[in-house]
Protein backbone atom coordinates (compact mmCIF):
# COMPACT_ATOMS: atom_id res chain seq x y z
CA UNK A 1 0.00 0.00 0.00
CA UNK A 2 1.58 3.32 -1.15
CA UNK A 3 1.10 6.69 -0.03
CA UNK A 4 -0.63 7.46 -2.81
CA UNK A 5 -3.15 4.64 -2.41
CA UNK A 6 -3.92 5.65 0.58
CA UNK A 7 -4.47 9.19 -0.35
CA UNK A 8 -7.00 7.78 -3.11
CA UNK A 9 -8.78 5.24 -0.42
CA UNK A 10 -9.56 8.42 1.84
CA UNK A 11 -10.33 10.89 -1.19
CA UNK A 12 -12.85 8.12 -2.81
CA UNK A 13 -14.59 7.07 0.28
CA UNK A 14 -15.17 10.91 1.67
CA UNK A 15 -16.71 11.27 -2.41
CA UNK A 16 -19.08 7.83 -1.52
CA UNK A 17 -20.02 9.56 1.54
CA UNK A 18 -20.74 12.85 0.70
CA UNK A 19 -22.81 11.48 -2.51
CA UNK A 20 -25.08 9.53 -0.18
CA UNK A 21 -25.37 12.43 1.95
CA UNK A 22 -27.20 14.46 -1.37
CA UNK A 23 -28.67 11.01 -2.20
CA UNK A 24 -30.53 11.27 0.89
CA UNK A 25 -31.19 14.67 0.92
CA UNK A 26 -33.17 14.63 -2.27
CA UNK A 27 -34.94 11.31 -1.23
CA UNK A 28 -35.89 14.08 1.84
CA UNK A 29 -36.84 16.78 -0.02
CA UNK A 30 -39.76 14.09 -1.42
CA UNK A 31 -41.41 13.93 1.99
CA UNK A 32 -40.72 17.34 3.07
CA UNK A 33 -41.46 20.05 0.03
CA UNK A 34 -45.18 20.60 0.36
CA UNK A 35 -45.88 21.16 -3.32
CA UNK A 36 -46.31 18.69 -6.32
CA UNK A 37 -43.91 20.91 -8.24
CA UNK A 38 -41.96 21.50 -5.77
CA UNK A 39 -41.21 18.23 -5.06
CA UNK A 40 -40.24 17.51 -8.54
CA UNK A 41 -36.64 19.34 -7.93
CA UNK A 42 -35.35 17.40 -5.43
CA UNK A 43 -35.22 14.01 -7.02
CA UNK A 44 -33.55 15.58 -10.68
CA UNK A 45 -30.90 16.98 -8.90
CA UNK A 46 -29.81 16.31 -5.47
CA UNK A 47 -29.53 12.54 -6.82
CA UNK A 48 -27.60 13.41 -9.99
CA UNK A 49 -24.61 14.35 -7.33
CA UNK A 50 -25.12 11.48 -5.43
CA UNK A 51 -24.77 8.67 -8.67
CA UNK A 52 -22.65 10.83 -10.30
CA UNK A 53 -20.06 10.44 -7.09
CA UNK A 54 -21.18 6.86 -7.07
CA UNK A 55 -20.04 6.84 -10.68
CA UNK A 56 -16.73 8.68 -10.08
CA UNK A 57 -15.72 6.42 -7.50
CA UNK A 58 -16.10 3.39 -9.88
CA UNK A 59 -14.70 4.81 -12.60
CA UNK A 60 -10.92 5.87 -10.14
CA UNK A 61 -11.42 2.77 -8.04
CA UNK A 62 -8.34 1.00 -9.82
CA UNK A 63 -6.10 4.48 -10.94
CA UNK A 64 -3.42 3.17 -8.20
CA UNK A 65 -3.04 0.38 -10.98
CA UNK A 66 -3.14 2.51 -13.43
CA UNK A 67 -6.61 1.77 -14.77
CA UNK A 68 -9.37 4.05 -15.31
CA UNK A 69 -13.11 2.44 -16.47
CA UNK A 70 -14.61 4.38 -18.95
CA UNK A 71 -18.03 2.86 -18.92
CA UNK A 72 -18.78 5.25 -15.79
CA UNK A 73 -18.34 7.76 -18.52
CA UNK A 74 -21.53 6.44 -20.65
CA UNK A 75 -23.91 6.10 -17.54
CA UNK A 76 -23.19 9.89 -16.86
CA UNK A 77 -23.98 10.58 -20.31
CA UNK A 78 -27.05 9.09 -20.54
CA UNK A 79 -27.87 10.13 -16.92
CA UNK A 80 -27.69 13.64 -17.87
CA UNK A 81 -29.72 13.11 -21.17
CA UNK A 82 -32.52 11.03 -19.15
CA UNK A 83 -33.48 12.82 -16.72
CA UNK A 84 -34.31 16.40 -17.84
CA UNK A 85 -36.63 14.36 -20.05
CA UNK A 86 -38.68 12.80 -17.30
CA UNK A 87 -38.82 15.46 -15.30
CA UNK A 88 -40.64 17.40 -18.17
CA UNK A 89 -42.59 14.44 -17.86
CA UNK A 90 -43.26 14.24 -14.95
CA UNK A 91 -44.11 18.62 -15.06
CA UNK A 92 -46.55 18.15 -18.00
CA UNK A 93 -48.27 15.12 -16.72
CA UNK A 94 -48.80 17.47 -13.39
CA UNK A 95 -50.00 20.44 -15.51
CA UNK A 96 -52.49 18.70 -17.58
CA UNK A 97 -53.66 16.57 -14.24
CA UNK A 98 -54.35 20.61 -12.86
CA UNK A 99 -52.25 19.33 -10.05
CA UNK A 100 -49.45 22.04 -10.56
CA UNK A 101 -49.60 25.54 -8.74
CA UNK A 102 -53.00 27.27 -9.93
CA UNK A 103 -51.39 30.31 -11.04
CA UNK A 104 -49.97 29.04 -14.39
CA UNK A 105 -49.08 32.36 -16.18
CA UNK A 106 -50.01 32.53 -19.67
CA UNK A 107 -47.37 32.02 -22.70
CA UNK A 108 -45.69 35.22 -23.66
CA UNK A 109 -46.00 34.41 -26.98
CA UNK A 110 -50.14 34.51 -27.52
CA UNK A 111 -49.80 30.47 -28.42
CA UNK A 112 -51.05 28.54 -25.57
CA UNK A 113 -48.42 26.14 -23.39
CA UNK A 114 -48.05 22.92 -25.54
CA UNK A 115 -49.77 20.40 -23.09
CA UNK A 116 -53.05 22.60 -22.83
CA UNK A 117 -52.97 23.19 -26.23
CA UNK A 118 -55.16 21.27 -28.78
CA UNK A 119 -53.74 18.63 -30.77
CA UNK A 120 -53.77 19.23 -34.55
CA UNK A 121 -56.40 17.10 -36.53
CA UNK A 122 -54.59 14.79 -38.83
CA UNK A 123 -55.76 15.77 -41.98
CA UNK B 1 -22.69 9.68 -48.76
CA UNK B 2 -25.42 12.06 -47.85
CA UNK B 3 -27.98 9.24 -48.11
CA UNK B 4 -26.12 6.37 -46.18
CA UNK B 5 -24.73 8.52 -43.27
CA UNK B 6 -27.84 11.20 -42.84
CA UNK B 7 -26.61 12.40 -39.29
CA UNK B 8 -22.31 12.06 -39.19
CA UNK B 9 -22.32 13.31 -35.39
CA UNK B 10 -24.72 11.19 -34.57
CA UNK B 11 -23.01 7.58 -36.70
CA UNK B 12 -19.60 9.40 -35.20
CA UNK B 13 -21.21 9.47 -31.58
CA UNK B 14 -23.17 5.90 -31.61
CA UNK B 15 -19.38 4.39 -32.81
CA UNK B 16 -17.64 6.00 -29.57
CA UNK B 17 -21.07 5.05 -27.50
CA UNK B 18 -20.14 1.57 -28.90
CA UNK B 19 -16.40 1.29 -27.97
CA UNK B 20 -17.13 2.28 -24.04
CA UNK B 21 -19.87 0.17 -24.03
CA UNK B 22 -17.46 -3.31 -25.02
CA UNK B 23 -14.95 -1.68 -22.89
CA UNK B 24 -12.11 -3.39 -25.41
CA UNK B 25 -10.38 -2.25 -28.39
CA UNK B 26 -10.79 -5.32 -30.69
CA UNK B 27 -11.31 -5.12 -35.02
CA UNK B 28 -15.14 -6.88 -34.17
CA UNK B 29 -16.09 -4.49 -31.85
CA UNK B 30 -15.52 -1.75 -34.36
CA UNK B 31 -17.65 -3.90 -37.35
CA UNK B 32 -20.09 -4.18 -35.25
CA UNK B 33 -19.80 -0.17 -34.43
CA UNK B 34 -20.01 0.61 -37.62
CA UNK B 35 -22.84 -1.76 -38.33
CA UNK B 36 -24.90 0.22 -35.74
CA UNK B 37 -23.54 3.57 -36.86
CA UNK B 38 -24.71 2.98 -40.32
CA UNK B 39 -28.40 0.96 -39.43
CA UNK B 40 -29.21 3.44 -36.69
CA UNK B 41 -29.66 6.98 -38.38
CA UNK B 42 -30.86 5.41 -41.48
CA UNK B 43 -33.78 4.06 -39.58
CA UNK B 44 -34.49 6.89 -37.59
CA UNK B 45 -33.97 10.05 -39.90
CA UNK B 46 -37.39 9.83 -40.70
CA UNK B 47 -38.20 11.34 -37.15
CA UNK B 48 -34.82 13.56 -37.73
CA UNK B 49 -35.47 15.18 -41.60
CA UNK B 50 -32.76 18.43 -40.43
CA UNK B 51 -29.32 18.29 -40.38
CA UNK B 52 -28.48 20.36 -36.92
CA UNK B 53 -25.69 22.88 -37.65
CA UNK B 54 -22.96 23.09 -34.87
CA UNK B 55 -21.35 25.81 -36.12
CA UNK B 56 -18.26 25.65 -32.78
CA UNK B 57 -17.91 22.45 -31.48
CA UNK B 58 -15.34 23.41 -29.08
CA UNK B 59 -17.76 25.97 -27.83
CA UNK B 60 -20.23 23.06 -27.36
CA UNK B 61 -17.41 21.21 -25.12
CA UNK B 62 -16.95 24.48 -22.81
CA UNK B 63 -20.50 24.71 -22.49
CA UNK B 64 -20.90 20.95 -21.33
CA UNK B 65 -17.81 21.80 -18.67
CA UNK B 66 -20.06 25.02 -17.51
CA UNK B 67 -22.89 22.96 -17.32
CA UNK B 68 -21.51 20.08 -15.20
CA UNK B 69 -20.00 22.90 -12.82
CA UNK B 70 -23.21 24.57 -12.44
CA UNK B 71 -24.71 21.04 -11.65
CA UNK B 72 -22.94 20.67 -8.97
CA UNK B 73 -23.24 24.08 -7.43
CA UNK B 74 -27.11 23.15 -8.19
CA UNK B 75 -26.94 20.19 -5.71
CA UNK B 76 -25.27 22.10 -2.61
CA UNK B 77 -28.53 25.44 -3.61
CA UNK B 78 -30.68 22.68 -3.67
CA UNK B 79 -29.75 20.62 -1.24
CA UNK B 80 -29.64 23.80 1.03
CA UNK B 81 -33.31 24.67 0.83
CA UNK B 82 -34.57 21.30 1.15
CA UNK B 83 -32.95 21.03 4.31
CA UNK B 84 -32.85 24.42 6.10
CA UNK B 85 -35.67 26.84 4.81
CA UNK B 86 -38.79 26.96 6.34
CA UNK B 87 -41.58 25.46 4.20
CA UNK B 88 -43.27 28.53 4.41
CA UNK B 89 -40.42 30.72 3.14
CA UNK B 90 -39.70 29.00 0.10
CA UNK B 91 -41.00 30.75 -2.91
CA UNK B 92 -41.48 29.17 -5.74
CA UNK B 93 -42.34 30.58 -8.91
CA UNK B 94 -43.46 30.09 -12.61
CA UNK B 95 -41.31 31.76 -14.87
CA UNK B 96 -41.77 32.18 -18.51
CA UNK B 97 -39.06 32.49 -20.99
CA UNK B 98 -39.67 34.08 -24.66
CA UNK B 99 -36.68 32.33 -26.89
CA UNK B 100 -34.26 33.85 -29.26
CA UNK B 101 -33.23 30.18 -30.43
CA UNK B 102 -34.73 28.62 -32.95
CA UNK B 103 -33.28 25.28 -33.89
CA UNK B 104 -34.63 23.01 -32.17
CA UNK B 105 -31.63 20.46 -31.25
CA UNK B 106 -30.73 24.27 -29.25
CA UNK B 107 -33.95 24.35 -27.49
CA UNK B 108 -34.45 20.80 -26.50
CA UNK B 109 -30.16 21.33 -25.50
CA UNK B 110 -31.46 24.99 -23.26
CA UNK B 111 -34.80 22.81 -21.38
CA UNK B 112 -32.24 20.08 -20.31
CA UNK B 113 -29.81 22.85 -19.11
CA UNK B 114 -32.75 24.18 -16.94
CA UNK B 115 -33.66 20.97 -15.78
CA UNK B 116 -30.13 20.02 -14.34
CA UNK B 117 -29.19 23.42 -13.06
CA UNK B 118 -29.55 25.76 -9.87
CA UNK B 119 -33.51 25.68 -8.34
CA UNK B 120 -35.16 25.79 -11.74
CA UNK B 121 -36.94 22.94 -14.11
CA UNK B 122 -38.44 23.07 -17.61
CA UNK B 123 -42.01 22.68 -17.40
CA UNK B 124 -43.66 23.04 -20.91
CA UNK B 125 -42.71 24.68 -24.19
CA UNK B 126 -45.42 27.08 -26.06
CA UNK B 127 -47.30 25.50 -28.57
CA UNK B 128 -45.44 27.66 -31.36
CA UNK B 129 -41.88 26.71 -29.57
CA UNK B 130 -41.18 30.14 -29.13
CA UNK B 131 -41.61 30.15 -25.07
CA UNK B 132 -40.41 27.99 -22.43
CA UNK B 133 -42.23 27.48 -19.25
CA UNK B 134 -39.76 27.21 -16.20
CA UNK B 135 -40.58 26.51 -12.96
CA UNK B 136 -38.28 27.90 -9.84
CA UNK B 137 -38.19 26.10 -6.49
CA UNK B 138 -37.00 29.61 -4.60
CA UNK B 139 -37.05 32.67 -6.81
CA UNK B 140 -37.92 35.93 -4.97
CA UNK B 141 -36.56 37.67 -7.65
CA UNK B 142 -37.88 35.82 -11.05
CA UNK B 143 -37.17 38.22 -13.31
CA UNK B 144 -33.73 37.94 -12.39
CA UNK B 145 -33.50 34.30 -12.79
CA UNK B 146 -34.88 35.25 -16.54
CA UNK B 147 -31.89 37.52 -17.55
CA UNK B 148 -30.00 34.84 -15.87
CA UNK B 149 -30.67 31.97 -18.30
CA UNK B 150 -30.90 33.91 -21.29
CA UNK B 151 -27.54 35.90 -20.72
CA UNK B 152 -25.62 32.67 -19.39
CA UNK B 153 -27.13 29.57 -21.41
CA UNK B 154 -29.61 31.07 -24.26
CA UNK B 155 -26.73 33.34 -25.69
CA UNK B 156 -23.97 30.78 -25.15
CA UNK B 157 -26.05 28.30 -27.40
CA UNK B 158 -27.08 30.76 -29.96
CA UNK B 159 -23.38 31.67 -30.76
CA UNK B 160 -22.87 27.87 -30.77
CA UNK B 161 -25.85 27.09 -33.09
CA UNK B 162 -26.81 30.01 -35.18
Amino acid sequence: MTAFDTVLDLVLSALLVGGGIFALVGSYGLIRLPRPMQRLHAPTKATTIGVGAALAVSALDRLGQGQVSLQELLITLFLLLTAPVSALFLAKSLILRGEADPDLPPSPTGAPWSTLATPPQDP
Amino acid sequence: MRRLFPHPYLSLTLVVLWFLLVNQWKLGSLVMAVILATVIPLLTSAWWPDRPRVKRPFGLAAYGLLVLWDIIVANFQVARIVLFFPRDRIRSAWIPIPLDLTSPEAISLLAGTITMTPGTLTADLSADGRALLVHALHAPDPAAVRDEIKSRYEARLQRIFE
